[in-house]
């Protein structure tokens, strides 16, 4: 087949420009700034506090094609206390934005699109005459759906929870409008990492970056043990 | 469900098939759907378009068309037309490398290319700063030589094409491994060059995903804001794209125009989307290996 040269040129090279230099250049950054630095600046209880804000709340945590700071401002005019939604709210005593109720609404946005796209064409798939046999073996339909549906989608959901999570750990865009950024309250690891930057603060930005590169390590790796995993028990992902 | 309802015989209203949930339970499940997404994500929809009208048609406008507006929009189209083609030739080139040839480590290749999706935009702006930014030797001495890259349109071009690198490539690879190489060996054995059994073979058999990854890239591209924010310096009328203009707007209290510009850039994300669900409609068969990751 001919074009090796050529396409493996071209993908080395984008790839190498685009993707591993900088992320090459991340870690050299750590590595200068050094481990003793790099703990230093993370063992902070305002780096601590916004990363473990990033993560939990990704946990419960269109929008593949609305642009992130559309939807942060958008949120934000329906959830602020003078929004149409968020006066509703507050007349109970529950404030939306600004709080980490926000954060975590715009993560569910963010990471609805993933599970969708990973678990619908798994249940299109799913024949009727699966749930028909169990119900000829006298299953109800929640014992069905527990028994038979569930994990037959468990792959699938856990894909898609994953890369739901993956990206919601990162997510800037939506969440900076609607999160009022209080420092240890609802300030997300991102945003810190914009604030050193803008303080020319490298060494602590390039620090927090590899934490969440880490985290972000460790979610891929989750995927792909996931998708091994799924591929072992029902031959497709 | 479709099937269930074919093969329902006639029977009293008060049957029911084993494989359907009974009405109460079905119409809560759909109610909680249904009201969720419109919460979620019918409810900012059309607040955007709300605000940015909420003064009439003549503010919404005259928000487009301050200068600094002008700039971004084209700022973005620029940025866009630049990104999305570039990623459209490497992920072509990308999967024709990993379908059409045998090699050790295509795993680990695919991870690679997959791993600006799981990376945070902003870390992914952070790593381009560090490596092109003037305190790095190298973005020192392209600065000293007339070339700077952060803060200025090549680093939001680099920062658009790294978010956006898997989206051809993931399209097209599950396709071309599902369609083989028995084609292409065919056109080689009768004499056609390697340019032209891409043309004539390769393209028409993966146009429609090749189309449908270059819809996703350009969605993604047009609004990217985490990547986009940390390299361009906000520079008002010089990188700053749309979503940057929209923060800027919005944190200045000119909520109609930053609504307005969110509406345009709705707009434009809503065009993508109905070119995508029309292309999922006619050409499904042509994608079907797309919509099973």
């Amino acid at each position: 087949m001919p074009g090796l040269g050529l396409s493996a040129g071209i993908t080395f090279f984008m790839l190498t420009l685009v993707v591993a230099l900088p992320i090459g250049a991340l870690l050299w950054q750590g590595a200068e700034f050094g481990a003793a630095n790099i703990w230093a600046t993370i063992n902070r209880d305002r780096v601590w506090a916004a990363l473990w804000l990033s993560f939990r709340l990704s946990f419960l945590a269109l929008p593949f094609a609305l642009p992130t700071a559309v939807a942060g401002i958008a949120l934000t005019a329906l959830y602020a206390p003078n929004g149409v939604l968020g006066s509703l709210t507050n007349q109970i005593g529950w404030q939306i934005a600004y709080t980490q109720w926000g954060i975590w609404l715009a993560l569910v946005f963010v990471g609805l699109p993933f599970v969708t796209r990973t678990v619908q064409p798994v249940i299109e798939e799913i024949e009727t005459e699966v749930e028909e046999a169990s119900a000829t073996l006298g299953a109800s339909r929640w014992h069905t759906l527990r028994h038979v549906i569930a994990p037959m989608l468990m792959p699938a959901a856990l894909t898609g929870f994953a890369l739901s999570l993956a990206r919601a750990v990162g997510e800037y865009g939506s969440v900076i409008f609607i999160a009022g950024n209080i420092p240890l309250r609802t300030e997300i690891a991102p945003l810190l990492i914009v604030i050193q930057l803008e303080e020319y603060n490298y060494g602590a930005a390039g620090a927090i970056g590899l934490a969440m590169l880490a985290i972000s390590f460790s979610m891929l790796l989750l995927i792909n043990l996931i998708q091994i995993w799924s591929r072992r028990r029902i031959g497709h992902v | 469900m479709s099937d269930a309802t074919l093969h329902k015989p006639a029977t009293p209203a008060r049957f029911r098939s084993a494989t359907q949930e009974s009405p109460a339970a079905r119409w809560t499940l759909i109610a909680i759907a249904v009201g969720g997404l419109a919460l979620l994500v019918g409810a900012p929809l059309v607040i955007v378009f709300v605000e940015a009208l909420s003064r009439g048609w003549a503010a919404a406008v005259a928000g487009l068309a301050s200068r600094d507006a002008q700039a971004a929009i084209r700022l973005t189209l620029l940025i866009t037309a630049i990104a999305v083609p570039l990623n459209a030739v490497v992920g072509i080139a990308a999967a024709w490398f990993i379908t059409k040839f045998d090699f050790r480590g295509k795993a680990f290749l695919i991870t690679l290319i997959d791993l600006p999706f799981s990376i945070s935009p902003v870390v992914a702006g952070l790593c381009i700063v560090l490596l092109f930014g003037a305190n790095s030797a190298l973005g020192g001495w392209l600065v000293a030589s007339g070339y700077p890259i952060v803060f200025a349109v090549p680093g939001i071009v680099l920062a658009t094409v790294f978010v956006t690198f898997p989206f051809v490539a993931r399209e097209l690879i599950p396709v071309m491994i599902e369609q083989g190489r028995t084609e292409e060996e065919a056109a080689l054995t009768l004499g056609a060059t390697g340019w032209r059994v891409f043309r004539t073979v390769t393209l028409p058999n993966i146009r429609w995903a090749l189309l449908y990854g270059t819809l996703l890239c350009t969605a993604r591209a047009m609004g990217e804001f985490g990547a986009v924010a940390v390299v361009s310096g906000k520079i008002r009328g010089q990188t700053a794209t749309m979503p940057i203009t929209i923060e800027m707007f919005y944190n200045e209290y000119l909520s109609v125009a930053a609504f307005s510009m969110a509406a345009l850039l709705t707009g434009f994300a809503l065009l993508t989307l109905l070119l995508k669900t029309a292309l999922e409609l006619r050409h499904a068969d042509a994608l079907s290996a797309t919509r099973r990751h």
